[in-house]
């Protein structure tokens, strides 16, 4: 199977890739200052699966997206704007989300991403729903929802793939395996090998890539989509990635063993598809030192403007709670 | 006006939108080829086809999640949850996601979902087929919450539920499919959400019933007319939006107020009502407030169990001698 892209698409996801590891980077110094609250989950090692989505997901045609509390990375490339992440995260009005979602509750309609869904096993029964809404309107549009290596022990997911298969959904379920749910290693908690062993007992196909590789999670996904825009049905992909930094804020990672983080970080996917364009010459390692120059200044630039933009007036407190009836008048209030 | 049971009233509402709107599809378990378990959905599989009114595996995460990800995207499902009870299993879709997912988006997203749910005692069902959960969907905003009690207000309701841009919450009691009532034979009847009704006017007591109850509050307030005491029998409709204007408008003119709901007494709507009565209208009332439920009962199989707890028209009658003599 061929994964070579085009120049212009690689040089696209590379950019993307180092805007995701910058704004990532950035967020948790914010955090350590206390300029972002509650808590976040970085994605910093599995940008390749990121910017690789992306390249498949076409929201013009109705192309949808559901994914986790690890959602930073697919709302960028999915090109949510740099700077309505950042005023989300800090919780400022002009956030994707008027500032009421926050790091884990990311959504942006114009890029089709429905939501990053809090709740472990959640975004895929609500894909199957946008899936059934592209399958009723016959428009080959799919949707596709992001989840870890741990959703699969939930019920939800096992409701939804099962779901999805029977009635063929154009849906794509996209794994990260990071190797841990949360603190624990998968093999601790999964009865079988891989993630994708689990297609078999719904009757679609699994398939896994290596996820520090941006083109062969494009290639499969690519053939995913298709299948699926094509009336073929759902299909399980199990990308094999990493993130370097722990579960959450709080977590230091110590239960990895000695090693792992390195063995992972000598196949870091930005250099990964960096190198390849060097060695194909189609990329210099100065245009690489600019292309993440650029990238760093901008997360500097939007980071520092977000922390000047306003909070939201007091009274969005109890707005959005309900779409106000046609005549105009909304609930109140604790009704 | 021609007289309909419940059970025809909901399929009633289901076609004449099924026929209005193109992006409403129905799916649940059982609903389609078999026409429902409590056969409350005969005819329209074979009308509108398998792909608008689909048979689903039993997985209610997946049923509800598959609704809001279709609401989300443009369409108007509705879906069935068959008994109320099971609504548990899914409370993460419902609560979380469905309720909160405008919210938490800023107001992008919006959520045109109905979920319709059978619940209620109908005899020997049992603790987990039995329970009367709308209590449940009033502590997540975001939802509606609907609680009709006869065949018109069914159909009324349940069009407008569909017709809401927002997540409605449909509950029927299943032990009232077989009633019959007067409903209006044209297709444009609407009950807007959030107009309670006075079922039965009257200048002594004011009773507020939802559902089932208030059939039994009626048979009391009869009982109490042949002694002279002048019941007013208020039906919500809906518990969210919840018309407080009707019933304290009725118990500045009562002074009384009493409560009847067939579910448990912590956290439910009957002290919600009261609560909202004696934090707002506290100097109308010229004697205790009394709420009829089934206090920390859960639902038993044995027969006579099962009619001692669920409220009847003497406990309505008590709560009323109480609510007066005191």
């Amino acid at each position: 199977m061929s994964t070579s892209l085009d120049a212009a698409v690689r040089r696209k996801m590379l950019a993307n890739m180092l805007l995701v590891r910058h704004t990532e980077e950035r967020i948790q110094e914010l955090f350590l200052e206390n300029v972002i609250r509650g808590t976040t989950h970085l994605c910093i090692g599995q940008e390749a699966v990121s910017v690789a989505m992306a390249e498949v997901v076409d929201a013009t045609r109705g192309d949808t997206v559901t994914c986790t509390y690890r959602g930073h990375g697919h709302a960028l490339a999915l090109g949510m704007p740099l700077a309505s992440l950042m005023a989300e995260m800090m919780g400022k009005a002009s956030g994707c989300s008027k500032g009421k979602g926050g790091s884990m509750h990311l959504a942006d309609l114009d890029v089709g991403l429905l939501g990053t869904f809090a709740v472990v096993g959640a975004g895929l029964p609500v894909t199957n729903g946008a899936a059934l809404t592209a399958q009723m309107r016959g428009n080959g549009a799919v949707s596709i929802s992001i989840f870890g290596d741990g959703t699969p022990n939930i019920g939800a997911w096992h409701e939804a793939v099962n779901l999805a298969a029977v009635w063929q959904l154009p849906a794509v379920f996209l794994c990260e395996n990071n190797l841990y749910g949360e603190y624990t290693p998968y093999d601790d908690t999964a009865p079988v090998p891989n993630v994708a062993d689990r297609a078999a007992a719904y009757g679609i196909p699994g398939v896994i890539v290596d996820g520090q590789d941006a083109e062969a999670v494009h290639a499969v996904l690519l053939e995913a989509v298709q299948r699926a825009r094509a009336g073929g049905g759902p299909t399980l992909v199990e990308a094999q990635t990493y993130r370097y930094r722990g579960h959450s804020r709080s977590d230091p990672a110590t239960y990895r063993p000695e090693g792992e983080l390195e063995r992972w970080l000598a196949r870091d996917p930005i250099n990964i598809l960096a190198d390849r364009m060097q060695a194909e010459g189609q990329l210099t390692a100065a245009d690489f030192e600019a292309l993440r120059a650029e990238q760093q200044a901008e997360v500097q630039r939007v980071t520092e403007w977000a922390m000047n933009e306003p909070w939201p007036a007091l009274d969005e407190t109890f707005e959005d709670i309900w779409v106000p009836s046609a005549d105009g008048s909304a609930l109140q209030e604790g009704a | 006006m021609a007289t309909i049971t419940c059970r025809d009233a909901v399929v009633r509402a289901l076609d004449e939108e099924m026929a209005r709107d193109e992006d409403v599809i129905f799916f649940g378990e059982d609903v389609g080829k078999a026409g429902g378990v409590f056969k409350v959905t005969p005819g329209l599989y074979e009308k509108y086809g398998g792909r608008r009114v689909r048979d689903t595996p039993i997985s209610e995460n997946a049923i509800v999640g598959a609704g809001v990800g279709a609401a989300v995207t443009g369409m108007r499902p509705v879906i069935e949850l068959m008994f109320a009870d099971f609504a548990a299993v899914t409370l993460d879709q419902i609560v979380n996601q469905a309720a909160k997912l405008r919210y938490m988006s800023g107001g992008q997203i919006s959520v045109p979902l109905t979920i319709r749910m059978a619940q209620g005692s109908a005899g020997g069902f049992g603790s987990q087929h039995s329970q009367c959960c709308e209590s449940w969907f009033m502590h997540a905003p975001g939802l509606k919450v609907c609680v009709p009690s006869n065949p018109a207000d069914i159909l009324g309701l349940l069009k407008s539920a569909i017709r809401d841009d927002n997540p409605v919450i449909f509950l029927e009691h299943k032990g009232q499919y077989a009633e019959r009532g007067e409903a209006p034979g044209h297709a444009d009847h609407l009950v807007p959400l959030g107009a309670a009704q006075v079922v039965r006017e009257g200048s002594d007591v004011t009773i507020v019933a939802v559902q089932r109850m208030v059939g039994v509050a009626l048979q009391a307030a009869e009982a109490l007319a042949a002694e002279g005491i002048d019941c007013e029998v208020i039906d919500p409709r809906t518990l969210v939006p919840l018309d407080m204007e009707t019933i304290a408008r009725s118990v500045e003119k009562t002074g009384h107020l009493v409560t009847v709901e067939e579910a448990v007494r912590a956290g439910g709507w009957g002290g919600e009502v009261v609560s909202q009565i004696t934090e707002n209208n506290i100097w109308s009332l010229e004697g205790p407030v009394v709420r009829v439920t089934l206090g920390a009962g859960i639902i038993p199989f044995s027969a006579p169990l099962e009619e001692h707890l669920i409220p009847g028209p003497e406990d309505v009658i008590a709560a009323v001698r109480r609510s007066l003599d005191a």
